[in-house]
């Protein structure tokens, strides 16, 4: 066993301990549990969970993360002074905060459909989707906590720059969009449009879903786009590697500040 | 002129596991953007004997003693530790125990995961030293999560972990801070133990007493830059105050170049 997985099993050990974690699985539990109850069908309820999903989990992940790693800022020192490289403390740090938030995710919005029978009605596929995308997400924005936190030795301008993220991506974000439309509307906007979606992780988890939903007109106009350019299959392989991409690159950035940082 | 090491009692079992290995700083330099925090610092830290690091507040103490665990990265310069180069394989840190000022720990670990985990990144299974766990009586909180622990306990695990491992090279920032006179006292005797032993012991305080008592050198940090470094009793001659205060504070005051 390498000194990334000696970490790993540490941090675990102590991130599943906080009750954030715990709360965060409970909450997105019930939630999804009162969609289905009382939402009517399992892909209605897939596309209302969607929205909560797509503000909740970069929100929970930026915040929870940036905390977490201003908390364990001592500790990180602690195990800087040990023979362990930058490498290794770098991964199993990253992980061992990305694991317990994933699987929070993953059975707090996976266990209602199971207890719920919302598999039957064709709604698997889309729940997969939901399921991979939301643990790209949380993936990603662990990964940009990380890089805020190594960018910033100062806690509350930390803190201010995650939630600054988040109100861009999550909200200000379509306004964007919208304002593009609405200036440029004569001219073909369609691949550009796609392309300022597809940059947005959050935008690029609506596409995917929406899509997988065979509901596009849900989303307005880059849902129509993208349906009539890239089609369905093409679609999700489209939005899964855009959110790929916001996985690996915040997390390459966070990774050569880290090995170079001074703490 | 620095005095030739002379590791005292040597208790023989001990040895066995620690080579006399010293720390050798040449011309480090470090900038924190504009600012210079140190120049062009060149000391050594001798092999069985006790080096006080002291200056004022902002004299780039805790930045050379980063740089020597590798927290910091420096831009010029070298440090040896033992026979490792500071800076190529993470490797040389086996050689070093740590206690940091304030000492933090994943809250919600226990102390005993914390130690069993610190073991784990080590590896060195056998010929542990777990006797300051046994004289700080810390069995007790081992299974307590450590944000349970007293500010002084915890202190005390810091201690414990940081001759957990046998150490060739002893790093203490302000060891006795938040210790009680017990406690403190049985820290003393196992600094003065270990360099018997032959370990190198770095230790920073701002307690003038304490460090009469501990230290066998001293180097003395102002601004960056090495002010004075040899045995704690030539200070006093070379100053010509017969107190180790006074000698200090005139070192600090005088400013300018070394001796």
């Amino acid at each position: 066993m390498n000194a990334a997985t000696r970490i790993l099993r540490y941090e675990l050990q102590n991130v599943r301990r906080t009750r954030a974690v715990l709360v965060y699985g409970l909450l997105l539990m019930a939630v999804t549990h009162a969609l289905l109850h009382f939402g009517g069908g399992g892909s209605r309820a897939i596309v209302s969970l969607l929205n909560v999903v797509l503000v909740f989990v970069p929100m929970v992940s930026l915040v929870f993360g940036t905390v977490y790693l201003y908390s364990a800022r001592d500790f990180i020192e602690l195990l800087l002074a040990q023979p362990v490289s930058r490498q290794s403390l770098f991964a199993g740090i990253w992980g061992g905060l990305t694991l317990p938030l994933v699987l929070a995710f993953v059975l707090g919005t996976g266990l209602p459909f199971m207890w719920n029978g919302g598999l039957g009605d064709g709604t698997a596929a889309p729940l997969l989707l939901l399921l991979l995308s939301g643990s790209l997400l949380t993936a990603a924005f662990t990964a940009v906590a990380m890089w805020i936190a190594t960018r910033h030795d100062d806690r509350a301008r930390g803190l201010g720059v995650a939630l600054a993220v988040w109100v861009v991506v999550a909200i200000a974000w379509d306004g964007l969009i919208l304002l593009v439309v609405a200036s440029l509307g004569d001219w073909p906007l369609e691949l550009p449009l796609l392309a300022l979606s597809l940059a947005n992780p959050v935008d690029a988890a609506r596409v995917g879903l929406v899509l997988a939903l065979d509901a596009p007109t849900l989303m307005g106009y880059t849902g129509a786009v993208t349906q009539r350019v890239l089609g369905l299959p093409g679609g999700a392989a489209l939005t899964l590697a855009a959110l790929g991409l916001w996985v690996i690159v915040p997390l390459s950035c966070a990774r050569r500040r880290f090995r170079r940082k001074d703490f | 002129m620095t005095a030739a090491p002379q590791p005292a009692a040597r208790h023989g079992l001990a040895l066995v596991s620690r080579r006399a290995s010293g720390v050798e700083v040449e011309r480090l330099d470090k900038s924190f953007g504009r600012l210079r925090v140190l120049r062009e610092v060149s000391a050594t830290f001798g092999a069985g004997r006790t080096t006080a690091l002291i200056g004022p507040n902002a004299a780039g103490k805790t930045t050379l003693l980063k740089c020597v665990l590798g927290l910091v990265q420096f831009d010029a310069g070298q440090i040896v530790v033992g026979e490792d180069t500071v800076g190529q394989e993470e490797s040389y840190r086996r050689r070093i125990g740590y206690m940091p000022q304030a000492p933090s720990f994943p809250e919600y670990l226990t102390a005993g995961e914390v130690t069993r985990m610190l073991k784990d990144l080590r590896g060195q299974g056998a010929a542990l030293d777990e006797d300051l766990f046994m004289q700080f009586d810390l069995a007790d909180s081992l299974a307590k999560p450590v944000r349970a622990l007293s500010g002084g306990t915890r202190q005390k695990l810091n201690a414990a972990l940081a001759f957990l491992f046998r150490p060739e090279v002893l790093i203490l920032d302000e060891p006795t801070a938040g210790l009680d006179p017990i406690a403190a006292g049985i820290l003393k005797q196992k600094v003065a133990a270990a360099r018997d032993a032959g370990a190198t012991v770095i230790i920073t305080s701002h307690i003038i007493a304490e460090m009469e008592e501990m230290a066998d050198d001293v180097v003395v940090l102002l601004e960056g830059a090495v002010r004075y470094q040899g045995p704690l009793s030539r200070l006093a001659s070379e100053t010509c105050e017969s107190r180790l205060e006074r000698a200090i504070a005139q070192l600090m005051r005088a400013g300018g170049k070394s001796p």
